[in-house]
């Protein structure tokens, strides 16, 4: 007791303390860097290395789609370097500005073109309002795009006659081509797959032998092989199997091939939603005396389709890249017709098959990209309740 | 359930026949059926008059036939002279092939892209995240175009060559590498390979008995690489180096046609090849990298917590408790991506690589039998297919959460 009280146990300051460096700053531009990108000696490198490699990949693309391209001209002449002179030259835009016609349509005759543009946008000016979640009458919206537009599109797009009065000229859908082509298969393929795979899909979940195993085999059949061989199998099979004299158009051909196609998949899709329904509904919609129909259109396939929509959507965005198959039985969709034009000689120049490559992936990236997007942004807006 | 409660009721209230679900049951079963089998038989009566009329045998008598046309790559013996079942044994091999291939070289990128997307570092992130969509949204067959007629055209033309390391060439001719020649007593470094790996997999049981018999841990990975390396190198110097590196020979003086590699030697990868599983690899490997991403987030983060908690460093934490638990989720979709490249390498009839369906369209062709082509083709997919499901399942039911 007595050493302590001699030792003093307290300690005055008598200078001021050290000034402290501000601590490193977390926020802002800077902060983030410092967080993100060079946290340490090894993020640093991963991050040198990763903007080189980003510089190798972006460097060529902005020099060769921008600023060597060609932006203007009548025929090759204007794609090609000077002789001689080494110069590069980018991607040779003139070509697909003047090809642009034929990627869209196709040889589809150019005064009758505006029908095309018709289609066109009647499928926009229907589709945009019922991808909307907030607009109202999606009833009637879905009715008219489900029902109405094939319709009016069918005859837009082929032609119509009433008696002897042509109203619209008949056009073959041999010289469809372009994005009108992979257009009208993918949207036909899966508007068609939809009611077929929706029926699979509940054959499937039946009770009822016959129908479950009819529904597991097409299935399972057609998830089973790759598209090209059906794509085969629809231009070369199928008219094996009709009776003498009746033939097929090629593009329906490759229509009905696609549908069975993708209604095997969409069939996967919807059981997806209708296993996702809690068996309480089934039931609360016996107990209200509903048949097996009513219990489904009113109470079961509201709820699942609504749920498989991401799905769906997943399906239609590889059914639109898988339409560039059809060039390989000699149909010219999108890609088709872009591969054909390289043969063009008076196009034809080193940087053009590049060109429309780069054209070709820029198309679907939109589509695909886009689509992709739409199908994350429903499956965020379905999920709000069961988020973790 | 429905059915059997109706059916005691039926006993004492009389439902009409018209509303009883088992006799509805049935009646729609007997229409479905009848009209299957109408369908059916139309099909087939179709189908042998229209054959009739164009003169085609039906059956598959023609595979013995002399098939008169060559391939540009083939895994077996296979001339001019061979028959229409060699032709389609040929495309068959070539499909496994590249599809073998690629699924490799599909899985090892996707998993690195994956990893990637999930990246603290930013751009390594954003990369990698581009990488998955730009190449998920562009259609496999605009990828292999680009690869065949964009990229490989850009190339050295025969008479040139890209070397690297003096032991890889590139030219539009393909790439040329050196082909392995085994002597006599090459087999013995074989049999090395196989005794190292067989020795490997006791290792590993041994050192895991006992550790958990005494939880003393040993290297087993660092002798299993030792022993696969070792041994057959060792056996490769014991028998007096059986195996010889042939090189591709290059021509660059002389008459112009001679100019160039000469063929025969060296092993050669034609551009088809190069094209097509190039593009397969990178356009399965972005699916690939999205599966493996959800797969990682789908553990729970309370799993690396509790581990941490436990004292394991980040190491073993993602050896032993994330990646185990991120593979049950990720092996199902992973083999239907496989599944898919397989399926895929179908598009190598757009280029002219000889796989099962560009062998099988010739075929088709110049004998006009659609129907058994098809019926081989639809064949071999389908097996291959049902053979990956029931992996699937096998697989699904062993790593099933075993709860006490």
């Amino acid at each position: 007791m007595n050493t302590m009280a001699q030792t003093p146990v307290f300690q005055i300051r008598t200078e001021e303390a050290p000034k402290l460096a501000a601590p490193v700053s977390t926020s802002g531009a800077i902060g983030w860097m410092r967080q993100n990108l060079f946290s340490s000696i090894g993020n640093t490198v991963l991050t040198l290395i990763g903007l080189y490699i980003a510089w190798l990949l972006l460097a060529p693309l902005v020099q060769f789609a921008l600023i060597d391209a060609v932006w203007t001209g009548e025929d090759r002449k204007a794609c090609l370097a000077p002789e001689g002179s080494g110069e590069h030259v980018g991607a040779c835009w003139a070509f697909v500005r003047a090809y642009f016609p034929q990627f869209i349509y196709g040889r589809y005759p150019a005064e009758e073109v505006w029908r095309v543009n018709i289609v066109f946008a009647l499928f926009a000016l229907l589709l945009v309002p019922l991808a909307i979640p907030k607009v109202p009458y999606k009833r009637i919206n879905a009715a008219l795009f489900l029902v109405a537009f094939p319709i009016v599109a069918y005859f837009l797009l082929t032609g119509l006659t009433i008696g002897d009065q042509v109203v619209l000229p008949i056009v073959e859908t041999r010289i469809w081509g372009g994005l009108l082509v992979t257009l009208v298969i993918a949207v036909t393929g899966i508007t068609a797959s939809l009611p077929l795979g929706i029926l699979l899909a509940l054959g499937r979940r039946s009770k009822l032998p016959i129908v479950k195993m009819f529904s597991v085999i097409f299935i399972e059949f057609w998830r089973g092989v790759p598209l090209i061989t059906v794509l085969f199998m629809s231009s070369v099979m199928l008219p094996l199997f009709l009776p003498d004299g009746i033939t097929f158009d090629r593009l329906l051909r490759v229509l009905i091939g696609v549908t069975l196609f993708s209604a095997a998949y969409m069939a996967e899709v919807v059981r997806g939603g209708l296993q996702a329904i809690p068996k309480g509904q089934y039931e609360g919609a016996m107990a209200l005396g509903l048949g097996f129909w009513q219990m489904m259109r009113l109470i079961i396939l509201p709820q699942a389709l609504k749920l498989v929509i991401p799905g769906i959507v997943n399906t239609f965005i590889g059914l639109f890249k898988d339409t560039t198959l059809v060039l390989i039985v000699g149909m010219f969709d999108l890609l088709g017709q872009i591969q054909s034009s390289f043969s063009d000689p008076t196009w034809a120049t080193p940087v053009t098959g590049h060109t429309g490559y780069l054209f070709a992936a820029m198309i679907f990236f939109t589509f695909c990209f886009g689509m992709s997007r739409y199908s994350i942004y429903m499956e965020n807006r379905l999920h709000t309740g069961h988020k973790r | 359930m429905t059915i059997r409660d109706n059916d005691g009721a039926s006993s004492d209230t009389r439902v009409s026949l018209v509303n009883d679900p088992r006799v509805r049951g049935i009646f729609f079963q007997v229409l479905l059926l009848a009209v299957i089998v109408f369908a059916g038989w139309t099909i087939v009566s179709n189908t042998i008059t229209n054959l009739q009329r164009q003169n085609i045998a039906s059956g598959f008598g023609f595979m013995d036939r002399t098939a008169g046309f060559g391939t540009s790559q083939s895994l077996i013996e296979y001339t001019e002279s061979s028959t229409y079942g060699d032709a389609l044994m040929v495309g068959f091999l070539n499909t496994l092939l590249v599809a073998v291939i690629g699924i490799i070289l599909a899985t090892l990128l996707g998993f690195v892209v994956g990893v990637a997307r999930l990246s603290k570092n930013w751009v390594i992130g954003k990369l990698a995240y581009w990488y998955v969509e730009i190449l998920r949204n562009i259609p496999l067959l605009l990828q292999i175009f680009f690869w065949y007629f964009a990229v490989l055209r850009a190339i050295p033309d025969k008479r040139s060559k890209w070397s690297l390391f003096d032991t890889f060439h590139l030219n539009v001719a393909g790439l040329w590498l050196p082909e392995p020649i085994y002597a006599p007593g090459a087999s013995t470094v074989g049999f090395a390979l196989i005794a190292a790996l067989v020795v490997s997999f006791v290792i590993k049981g041994w050192a895991r008995r006992r550790q958990e018999a005494t939880g003393q841990q040993f290297p087993v990975f660092l002798t299993a690489l030792g022993l696969i390396i070792g041994l057959p190198v060792v056996a490769f110097f014991a028998t007096g180096m059986p195996i010889t590196l042939e090189h591709p020979v290059f021509v660059d003086s002389g008459p112009l046609l001679r100019q160039g590699f000469t063929l025969g030697t060296g092993m050669t990868l034609i551009p088809e090849f190069l094209a097509l599983t190039l593009a397969l690899t990178i356009y399965t490997s972005s699916f690939i990298a999205e599966i493996v991403r959800a797969g990682i987030q789908a553990v729970n983060h309370g799993q690396t917590e509790a581990s941490h908690a436990l004292g394991l460093r980040p190491s073993p934490t993602l050896r032993l408790v994330i990646v185990p638990q991120a593979m049950r989720v990720i092996i199902p979709p992973l083999t239907s991506q496989y599944l898919n490249l397989t399926k895929n390498s179908s598009l190598a009839v757009a280029i002219g690589f000889p796989d099962l369906v560009s062998m099988g369209g010739t075929v088709l062709n110049q004998t006009g039998q659609a129907v058994e082509i098809i019926a081989v083709w639809m064949t071999i997919y389908l097996s291959l297919s049902l053979i990956t499901s029931a992996f699937m399942n096998w697989y699904n039911q062993k790593m099933a959460l075993v709860e006490r």
